[in-house]
């Protein structure tokens, strides 16, 4: 089980948190001509990295602060955990 | 009645107290301290199981979790357990054990003539056998494997048994109470970390109690013993027995099974039998020593042979003598000291050395204290069947790969030992990437992945000095990181006796035309040339040997039979062991009962029962519950006899002629506030929301980004900046979470916040033509008039005193009004709503007539809403807006959402307006077709139309509305039915919805 430090309320087990998908991911914005092509790629379209990755989670059964983690998908390894307001390397 | 093999005086067990027990029905009895395994060699009894293959009399290896043979099925507190190990099960009055995999017993094995049949047993025999005819797998294969493989027998009875779960932090975690161990969790102690200790055996100190040794003029014993009593008395020190850490997961999580009264005879009420822990440590000392490995040679598997610590420890812990007639066959100086402990309770070993003679501290006290000492020797064979009762011995020529010299010897157990061998799983499951030492022929941990340290025998230290300085050294460092302290410490000294060098002798070779079995591998009936086999027909990789062999598979894990295994694959490949590498370690160490791993999570506490305010006037009238979630709702409410069916069709049709209320506390309500909150609302939904007046709901859908109905509900603008939303009961979860990763990630320029508030509120919905003429009772003082109070509206009034919200919203598609109250006055609501209703003919209704109730009128719920459907399959195109943007309008343009053909809600009714169509039936055109049958659509929601008195049902069919007037048949070959039905429009009931807004 991994141990995830949510930016507001510290070092948490997993359980407590429900995984969001890719955080890189950036909808486009609302009332903006958008092509088919760019919807689908925000929709759909999501890489399956071996590695780094840096992704959502919801601290659901604490903060319920939507927030930010580097992790290492082959290892678990967590990197960095952020606010999903702050920028991860 | 005497045990024949009890030393008088030897032993750690606690001779007062004498425990009675049965094995294969027979009364025995053994003590307090005892094991089922040494009880019974202290009676004599070394026969207790059948091999898993070939039915071959199996006795006891070892005196631990590496038994592979003595797994029994024991009754004991009531309940029968499969499997347990005899090794390590504690005796406890009134214990009854039996020997399991034997037909019709263990003395009498019809299945053993497959040891005389082995030649169709080789590896890989069950993929080759029963490959084919396909046909005889289920019939003919597939029970007779498992007649002939079974091991023990699951119960079938309830487990009555408590089982816990408990979570866990601490600075270190030690795994292990050997003499490094010990010195680990000392010094980290002495640093003020906090630490656990755990030991799987029942007494703490490891090897200490069974080694000759002394620590500052201490026996290890008494040193171990005084150790721990400091340990216990530190208030930063958890010290625990009986519990084995299994299992080493991500990000030092490890998890420890913890026997708790497994043991004891009487316990109270709320004792939990074993206890599952997870512990998240910053560090780990793996202090998990090792496990000697056997020698491999003809009949190695006869009862009465052991590995040889493990004679030493029955003896010096247990006070039994595994035999009278030892033999003594060893690659090393350990074994020296078990002959010298049967030697000091005036059994005369005989030693067979596998190396040259030579000379050592051991070796020379052997000699004299005029032991026979038989150098270049070892077993070839043993002989006997149900009990070792001589051996075949030889003189190895100096290639050690024949004989100068081959005799008989009588013998009554034969104690072996081929080197030791660091436990290394947990390191292993950790990540650590193990090494192989040459010095020890084994492999040692590496480079690590985790916060892990292994020290002592689990690294490769065999030295008792080594052990406990390494020990103290890494208790201290490690943990004076943690603690920023360090306390002074000194290593005490030591003594031990030197060992000299082991032979890297690991299998024994054969005399011409003699084959009898070696086996590597106990649990699972792996041979040498079983082993053989797999590498002749190809297999390379040790993973897939491993596989094809089963060789390392059973429950114990290859504890005796990993390393040997692997120096037969490398002698036979020419390779060197590293090359051929190892194979996975993986948790659980230890065989752990599912009770353990399910924990409290059964019955009523599976998982949280939600229960409504009116929970208990519900219970008292009759609801027969359905689970919503983890929601208690009524489903109806029963009266006399009536059926389910009988009562929702009189609720629903009370409702439709006078007037119902029903519970709907569950809804999802979500508070949505400030002064972007319609913004945000016209963002979320797909209908405008920018000019709703306040005091006024809107219905609204809602969908996710890739274009699918996600939810609907209806929202109330409370003031100026302040919304009220209302989801359905399984959705609140989800919809609160995706509002949330809109504002916190999408926009956050939102100026909102979102919380729930579905436990503050208390839900009942007033429905039927007379829930007017009820609600101006229930609120004398307000205007309830269809002027005042029109669909859609919404006011504040006090209800008998309390606070509540009034909104004129239906589900049911009569007229129709929720009203809020705070939750802690909602008992009070109801009831106040059930004494005024009397005179409009109100009653309860349940979930299934309201379902009856939205079903007849058109509207959809969750099986419309089944993550496939857009707003235009279920009729709803008319909610979503082309002025504006919101969640998922991009992906409503897409071309398969916009094929004329698509399958969309419609309504059926049976031809016959009698048979009820089951949900979920497939909608054909011709009953009669070949399969597959092409399928137009399913069957969603059915109900029985109390308005029109016969059986309706929604559907999402191909080509929607195109469809209505044609006839089809809606078959469910799950409840074997075929019904000829007619597709009419979805909106049964009151179509151009005049009763809502009467
Ligand atoms: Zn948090």
């Amino acid at each position: 089980m991994l141990y995830i430090k949510c930016p507001y309320c510290g070092l948490r087990a997993q359980k407590e948190f429900s995984y969001g998908g890719d955080a890189t991911v950036k909808r486009p914005n609302i009332n903006e001509e958008v092509s088919s092509e760019d919807w689908d790629n925000f929709v759909y379209m999501r890489k399956s990295p071996r590695g780094k990755h840096i992704e959502l989670w919801q601290h659901i059964a604490g903060c319920r602060q939507w927030i930010k983690v580097q992790r290492d998908t082959a290892t678990h390894e967590i990197f960095q955990t952020a606010k999903v307001t702050e920028e991860i390397r | 009645m005497s045990q024949p093999f009890r030393l008088n005086k030897e032993g750690l067990i606690n001779r007062n107290k004498k425990i009675s027990f049965t094995f294969n029905g027979k009364k025995l009895f053994g003590y307090e301290g005892d094991t089922i395994a040494s009880a019974l060699i202290a009676n004599g009894i070394h026969l207790v199981g059948r091999s898993f293959k070939y039915h071959r009399p199996r006795g006891f290896f070892g005196a631990g979790v590496e038994e592979p043979n003595a797994k029994l099925q024991v009754e004991f507190n009531g309940h029968s357990e499969p499997n347990v190990n005899a090794t390590e099960m504690e005796l406890v009055e009134g214990l009854s054990a039996t020997s399991q995999n034997c037909w019709p017993s263990v003395n009498f094995d019809v299945g053993a003539i497959n040891n005389f049949l082995k030649m169709f047993f080789p590896a890989g025999f069950y993929y080759k056998t029963f490959m084919w005819p396909k046909s005889f797998w289920y019939k003919i294969y597939e029970p007779f494997i498992r007649k002939a493989a079974g091991l023990g027998v699951a119960s079938i009875e309830k487990d009555k048994e408590r089982y816990e779960h408990k979570f866990e932090y601490c600075d270190l975690l030690v795994t292990g109470s050997g003499p490094s161990g010990l010195a680990s969790a000392y010094a980290a102690a002495k640093n003020g970390a906090k630490v656990i200790l755990a030991e799987d055996k029942p007494r703490f100190g490891g090897t200490l109690l069974t080694d000759d040794v002394s620590i500052d003029n201490l026996s290890g014993k008494d040193w171990a013993e005084k150790i721990i009593s400091e340990l216990k008395s530190m208030p930063n020190v958890t010290v625990k027995n009986r519990s084995q850490v299994f299992g080493y997961y991500d990000h030092n999580m490890l998890v420890m099974f913890e026997r708790v009264s497994d043991h004891l005879e009487k316990k109270s009420k709320f004792t939990p039998r074993q206890r599952l822990w997870y512990i998240r440590a910053k560090e780990t000392i793996l202090s998990t020593g090792s496990i000697e490995r056997p020698i491999v040679f003809g009949n190695n598997d006869t009862p009465g042979i052991f590995l040889s610590a493990a004679a030493k420890e029955y003896m010096k812990v247990y006070g039994v003598l595994v035999g009278k007639k030892p033999l003594i066959f060893t690659n090393n100086d350990s074994a020296y000291e078990t002959a010298l402990e049967f030697k000091k309770n005036n059994v005369e070993p005989t030693i067979l050395d596998t190396r040259e003679e030579h000379s050592s501290e051991l070796i020379d006290e052997a000699k004299s204290k005029g032991i026979d000492i038989r150098f270049s020797h070892g077993v070839i064979v043993a002989n006997g069947y149900k009990k070792v009762k001589s051996a075949k011995i030889g003189k190895l020529n100096k290639h050690k790969n024949s004989f100068d010299k081959i005799e008989t010897v009588d013998c009554d157990c034969i104690c072996v030992s081929g080197f030791w061998t660091p436990s290394v799983h947990l390191a292993s499951q950790s990540g650590n990437k193990l090494k192989y030492e040459e010095k020890i022929d084994a492999f040692i941990p590496d480079k690590k992945k985790q916060q892990e340290t292994s020290v002592g025998a689990a690294n490769g230290s065999f030295t008792l000095e080594e052990s406990l300085k390494h020990g103290f050294e890494n208790g201290s460092n490690i943990s004076a990181k943690i603690t920023e302290t360090k306390a002074e410490i000194s290593i005490p000294n030591v003594n031990e006796k030197k060992y000299g060098a082991h032979d890297k002798f690991w299998c024994m070779p054969l005399p011409k035309n003699e084959n009898p079995k070696r086996f590597v591998d106990f649990q699972n009936d792996v041979s040498v040339s079983d082993i053989e086999i797999a590498l002749r027909e190809g297999y390379r990789s040790i993973e897939h040997v491993k596989r094809y062999t089963t060789l390392g598979m059973a429950t114990d894990q290859g504890r005796t039979s990993n390393l040997n295994g692997l120096q037969l694959v490398s002698n036979i490949e020419n390779k060197i062991v590293p090359e051929v590498g190892h194979t996975t370690f993986r948790p659980p160490f230890t065989p752990i009962t599912i009770g353990t791993i399910v924990g409290r999570e059964v019955g009523m506490e599976y998982m949280p029962t939600r229960k409504t305010p009116m929970h208990e006037w519900h219970e008292k009238n009759n609801a027969v519950f359905v689970d919503a979630g983890a929601w208690k709702r009524p489903r109806y409410y029963k009266q006399g006899n009536e059926t389910l069916f009988e009562a929702s069709k009189r609720e629903a049709k009370n409702v439709r002629e006078n007037v119902g209320i029903c519970d709907v506390t569950t809804l999802g309500k979500i508070d949505i506030k400030g002064p972007d909150a319609a913004e945000f609302l016209n963002r979320v939904y797909t209908n405008a929301w920018m000019k709703l007046p306040i005091g006024k709901a809107r219905y609204g859908l809602m969908l996710r980004e890739d274009g699918i109905v996600m939810d609907d509900g209806t929202t109330t603008r409370i003031s100026e900046n302040h919304y009220h939303m209302t989801t359905t009961t399984a959705q609140a979860a989800n919809v609160l979470s995706h509002l949330e990763y809109y504002l916190q990630i999408v926009w956050p320029e939102l100026n909102v916040n979102v919380v729930s508030t579905t436990e503050q509120w208390a839900g009942a919905a007033i429905a039927g033509p007379k829930s007017r003429d009820m609600l101006s009772k229930l609120y004398p003082d307000l205007d309830v008039s269809n002027d005042a109070l029109p669909f859609m509206g919404y006011k504040e009034s006090d209800f008998f005193g309390v606070p509540s919200r009034i909104f004129r919203i239906s589900f049911s598609g009569e007229l129709a009004y929720e009203i809020n109250v705070k939750s802690d006055h909602g008992m009070f609501m109801w009831e106040k709503m059930m004494e005024v209703g009397k005179e409009f003919g109100n009653q309860p209704y349940g979930t299934e007539a309201l379902s009856t109730l939205r079903i007849e009128m058109g509207h959809i719920a969750g099986p419309e809403l089944d993550g496939r459907t857009i707003p235009s399959d279920v009729s709803l195109n008319g909610l979503v807006s082309k002025k504006k943007d919101f969640i998922g309008k991009n992906s409503l343009g897409r071309e398969a959402f916009n094929v004329e053909s698509r399958q969309k809600i419609v309504g059926l009714i049976p031809i016959d307006r009698k048979s009820s169509i089951p949900e979920g039936s497939h909608i054909v055109q011709d009953q009669n077709a070949k399969l597959p049958n092409p399928k137009l659509g399913h069957v969603s929601s059915s109900c029985w139309s109390v308005e029109n008195n016969n059986p309706f049902s929604l559907a999402i069919m191909k080509d929607g509305k195109n469809m209505i007037g044609k006839k089809f048949f809606a078959v469910s070959p799950l409840k074997n039915k075929s019904i000829e039905v007619e597709v009419i429009s979805s909106h049964y009931v009151d179509p151009e919805g005049k009763r809502v807004r009467s």
